[in-house]
């Protein structure tokens, strides 16, 4: 015969200030375990949707990012030439690119990050076709404006439409804001790639990375075979999507562990207030669980109803956590790029999937909050129990 | 002290809850210690940072290089004692993960201005005569197993085609500062130079420059910027620690998610200490009103609940520090190369203490005040 | 010599006179005790009676100290004690007053001899001297033998004897005792009234008592009623002056 939950909604209710404790315990870990993960998704997800499946890049071999590879316009020439790229009215899509940072201040701090400016191609829209302008329009080839991406126009100061901002040696006036779907090119500065190297006294003629649109993804192993073969080439290829992947590992790796141990020992600690709450409810209550086994509820009864009340408890305090972190979502935050030394702006991601991990984290501490005090509970000789005064 | 058996027998009650209370000091503290020392490893750039050095980079971007002839034009700038230069080398050993900065120095001003890298003079003879030399940071060579005398290879893709440049370690260089930067990695000037492309030859990334005085620090970085103003590669000169400080902010709001967190879990260690203290002093009431009875003083009750939380508090915390002593150095060991040298300081440990201290009085202060406030008459009726 | 009429001149150990005391209970006033006299002397064993919320305990409480009337005095070995602030009041019964309750007397994680030395620890005595007088209380109360035991360890009545050392350890000026048999069975409760008994016979302790319980009221020199807020004298065992039976 099973304990009627009333009873353990009524006991709650009862020794509400011990509940209140245990569930706060368990909120405040939920909503840092939560916070954390989906600071690292966020960031993650933020540079693994900056690829797209059907476009390849292309980088000196050994490079180990954009900023650091190199290709030269022959190189360029020959690549445009290789099968398998998409065409598009003006001829192959294929972006050459010019990648570096520049020193911009952060409206939050006032101190400068290093923002990443790209200096494309033209058709750079039907590569990246992800990318919309939503305020503006996209800059003139040829002429002194750029870009910038949504992330960028909200966290770096002066990147304004209509504002005019020096870069190297020139000054550039922005002419649109575009929306990269909460990619990293978000919080980037776009410009003519003709322009922007030499305003950096680079060559006109050497570019960080070359970006191609394929005709479909499975055009990839064939476009990466002709080009890898050249023997006139020295470059990698890889899928813009793995690269992108791959770019995020350090910091991402960085968030979880650190991540991880605080949540760990926060849970550690939120079991201790658990276990600590249900053995003082076992004490206090020895009597009535000695009236109930009187009156022929069994042991397991007791167990079950105590470990009920504790999920009951912990459930309370996983909603909690999670409803108090979820304005988050959203929130625009900024962390550097540890691989290539870049800002980059980017907003926390709370998933469905995450606050039920959040949820069930909870259920797993009070699970184990719950269950060795129920096991005492049970086990008190109810003859025992029922003399305590 | 007469009445420590009594305070302790009191706290014997519920061994369970007693272990309990204390483990959850213990846990905050161990918490607690770890934040601060992660806080710490990120701002330790700022901190360590040189009060009498400047950084001089291309105002374009740290990425752009600055001419080497500005070194002699600075030269003559009035407070400036030593300039040294250096290039981000950038080179991978063995594979990407194995992350470490490596840094083109010049051997002639190194020393004068990086004051608290210091090398064994006989190593530092041998590195100055080897144009392939290389000196590595102690906690570098730990990493990798280095010994004086190996061959490092490391493959660069920076400077043109990926090449593999080979050194030789010359020697090891230890920071005086606690703390600070081992995981340095050294080449020398002329050997970089010797083999980067032309167009980009004579051009170092940045200058630091060693002050007279650290009073200067204004007044010369306005006037090297000054000096190379409106010519074709003008200049940023900010001091170390305000680079450092610049470069920190740029990681992400550390500073502010560990606080919170931190807030967190003093908030709920609070919360979970004082209840415990209160049910076990609503326990006690009636123990406690004949105490009063028999005549001891409404302020020793007090006394007695403040001590019980109290030793709670310290044994707990102290079980917490001794906790972080011996887990986060594992810890930095398994993040090397992530984060900067995890540093466990006495500064941080007594901070902990005091927190603990703090909260098992406030956990213990209102229950406390409740029992001292206790009538007997009223507490004994309700038997 | 034991009178409740208030009109003793003589100096008596304790000494009540127009004792009011008044409670609000809901908004309404009860007046408790109404003017109730007492004298009381040294080795007199006082049984106080009557029915529940007749006052007895509040009666009691004023005598030990934990209370204070709505009005009139109580004077102990000539001090007044109605007009002392609550912290005089606090070492007044540390050094005047042994408290026997009905329960919660010990302390459950103190052994015997703990329980017994609390009181004590509130004096300069040094270790050695303390455990001389602990030692003499229990031998007194014939628990020498479970000095080191808990109460845990200990029947009801050996409880209470431990109780009752406590009460003596520090020679107070008199014993009060609430339903001090109130648990026990009835040997038990036999075993510490002829405990009482000895103490007020061989010791000359002064002990007042409150007892629902006739048996035990019984062994008293003199039972008192409390009626409409005062005392009545109830059986007289053939008591005159000084309290020798």
């Amino acid at each position: 015969m099973a304990i009627p939950i009333v009873y353990n909604l009524r006991s709650v209710r009862a020794r509400w200030t011990s509940a209140i404790v245990a569930v706060l315990g368990i909120a405040g870990t939920v909503g840092v375990f939560v916070a954390m993960l989906s600071l690292a998704r966020g960031f993650k997800a933020t540079l693994v949707s900056s690829g797209s499946v059907d476009n390849a890049m292309i980088m000196r071999a050994g490079a180990t990012s954009e900023m650091t590879g190199g290709v030269g316009i022959d190189a360029v020439k020959i690549i445009q030439d290789a099968p398998g790229i998409a065409r598009g009215p003006d001829g192959p899509l294929v972006t050459p690119e010019v990648v570096l940072v520049a020193p911009i201040p952060l409206i939050s701090t006032g101190t400068d990050a290093n923002v990443q400016v790209r200096g494309v191609s033209k058709n750079v829209l039907q590569i990246r076709n992800k990318v919309k302008m939503i305020q503006g329009r996209m800059f003139e080839p040829g002429l002194t404006e750029i870009v910038v991406g949504k992330n960028a126009n909200i966290s770096y100061s002066g990147l304004t439409l209509g504002n005019t901002i020096s870069l190297g040696n020139l000054r550039f006036k922005i002419v649109g804001v575009f929306d990269a779907g909460g990619s990293s090119f978000d919080s980037e500065i776009w410009g003519d790639g003709h322009l922007i190297g030499p305003a950096y006294n680079r060559p006109d003629t050497f570019f960080q990375s070359v970006t191609v649109h394929l005709v479909s993804p499975d055009a990839f192993q064939q476009f990466k075979d002709a080009v890898v073969s050249d023997p006139r080439l020295n470059v990698d290829v890889v899928r813009e999507i793995d690269y992108y992947s791959k770019q995020s590992t350090r910091l991402t790796t960085l968030i979880t562990v650190l991540g991880g141990l605080v949540a760990s020992i926060m849970a550690i600690g939120a079991v201790f207030g658990a276990l600590n709450t249900m053995y003082s409810a076992v004490s206090e209550r020895g009597r009535e669980i000695a009236t109930m086994r009187a009156l022929g509820f069994g042991a397991p009864s007791v167990v079950f109803s105590f470990v009920l009340e504790a999920l009951l408890i912990a459930f309370v305090g996983g909603l909690i956590g999670c409803l108090v972190v979820l304005p988050l979502n959203g929130l625009t935050t900024g962390a550097m790029n540890l691989q290539t030394f870049s800002h980059l702006a980017f907003a926390f991601k709370i998933t469905p999937e995450l606050l039920v991990k959040g949820v069930i984290f909870a259920l797993v501490m009070g699970f184990i909050g719950g269950l060795l005090p129920a096991v005492r509970a049970a086990r008190v000789p109810v003859a025992t129990a029922l003399r305590e005064l | 002290m007469k009445f420590s058996r009594f305070i302790f027998a009191n706290l014997f009650r519920k061994k369970m809850r007693l272990l309990l209370t204390i483990g959850s000091f213990a846990v905050a503290l161990f918490l607690f210690t770890f934040l601060a020392v992660v806080r710490s490893a990120f701002s330790r750039g700022t901190d360590l940072a040189g009060a009498d050095r400047l950084v001089v980079i291309n105002r374009a971007g740290l990425i752009n290089t600055i001419p080497l002839a500005y070194r002699d034009k600075m030269l003559q700038i009035k407070g400036i004692k030593y300039i040294t230069h250096n290039n981000w080398f950038g080179g991978v050993y063995q594979d990407e993960k194995n992350f470490f900065p490596q840094f083109v120095i010049d051997p002639e001003n190194q020393r004068e201005v990086m004051t608290e890298m210091k090398v064994p003079d006989d190593q530092w003879n041998n590195f100055l005569k080897d144009r392939q030399g290389a000196i590595a940071g102690a906690t570098l060579a730990k990493r990798f197993g280095w010994k004086v005398g190996d061959r490092i290879p490391i493959k660069n893709s920076l400077y043109g085609p990926t090449k593999t440049w080979e050194f030789n370690l010359d020697g090891i260089y230890a920071n005086d500062h606690p703390g600070g930067d081992e995981s340095q990695f050294w080449l020398q000037w002329k050997y970089f130079d010797e083999n980067i492309p032309a167009v980009i030859k004579d051009m170092p990334g940045w200058y630091v420059v060693k002050l007279d005085s650290p009073d200067d620090a204004v007044n010369v970085a306005a006037a090297i910027d000054r000096t190379f103003a409106n010519s074709s590669t003008e200049t940023k000169t900010e001091t170390e620690s305000a680079f450092a400080a610049g470069f920190a902010k740029q990681l992400g709001n550390i500073e502010l998610l560990i606080l919170t967190i931190g807030g967190v879990v003093f908030f709920t260690l609070l919360l979970v200490t004082g209840n415990t203290m209160a049910i076990s002093v609503r326990e006690r009431t009636g123990e406690l009103a004949v105490l009063k009875a028999i005549g001891y003083p409404d302020r020793f009750v007090l006394f007695f609940v403040l001590s019980e939380a109290l030793v709670i508090a310290l044994i707990g915390g102290l079980i917490g520090l001794g906790l972080a002593i011996l887990a986060i150095p594992a810890v930095g060991a398994a993040l090397q190369g992530l984060l900067p040298p995890l540093l466990l300081s006495v500064s941080v440990l007594a901070l902990g203490l005091a927190f603990a201290v703090f909260v098992g009085v406030a956990s213990g202060l209102l229950p406390g005040i409740g029992a001292m406030r206790l009538r007997v008459v009223d507490a004994l009726r309700r038997v | 010599m034991i009178r409740v009429d208030g009109r003793s001149d003589s100096p008596s150990l304790i000494r009540v006179r127009g004792l009011n005391k008044t409670y609000r209970r809901g908004g309404e006033a009860i007046q408790v005790l109404q003017g109730l006299n007492l004298d009381v002397d040294q080795a007199d064993f006082v049984a106080f009676m009557g029915p529940s919320g007749s006052g007895k305990t509040t009666l009691l409480n004023l005598l030990g100290g934990l209370d204070v009337p709505s009005a009139g005095s109580i004077t102990v070995a000539g001090d007044e004690i109605t007009n002392m602030s609550a912290n005089k009041l606090t070492h007044w019964r540390a050094r005047h007053v042994g408290f026997i309750f009905q329960m919660y007397n010990l302390i459950p994680v103190l052994t015997a001899f703990q329980n017994v030395e609390l009181p004590l620890l509130l004096t300069k005595l040094s270790k050695s001297e303390r455990r001389k007088h602990v030692e003499t209380a229990l031998g007194v109360v014939g628990l020498t033998d479970r000095m080191n035991h808990y109460p845990r360890q200990l029947s009801g009545g050996q409880e209470q004897r431990v109780t009752i050392a406590r009460a003596i350890v520090s020679d107070p000026t008199f014993l009060l005792c609430d339903e001090p048999t109130g648990d026990l069975d009835r040997k038990s409760a036999d075993e510490i009234m002829a405990l009482i008994e000895e103490l007020v016979g061989k010791y000359r302790k002064t002990v007042l008592m409150v007892t629902h319980d006739p048996v035990v009221a019984a062994r008293a020199h003199t039972t008192l009623h409390l009626e409409k807020g005062v005392l009545v004298e109830g059986e007289r065992k053939g008591v005159l002056v000084g309290g020798a039976a």
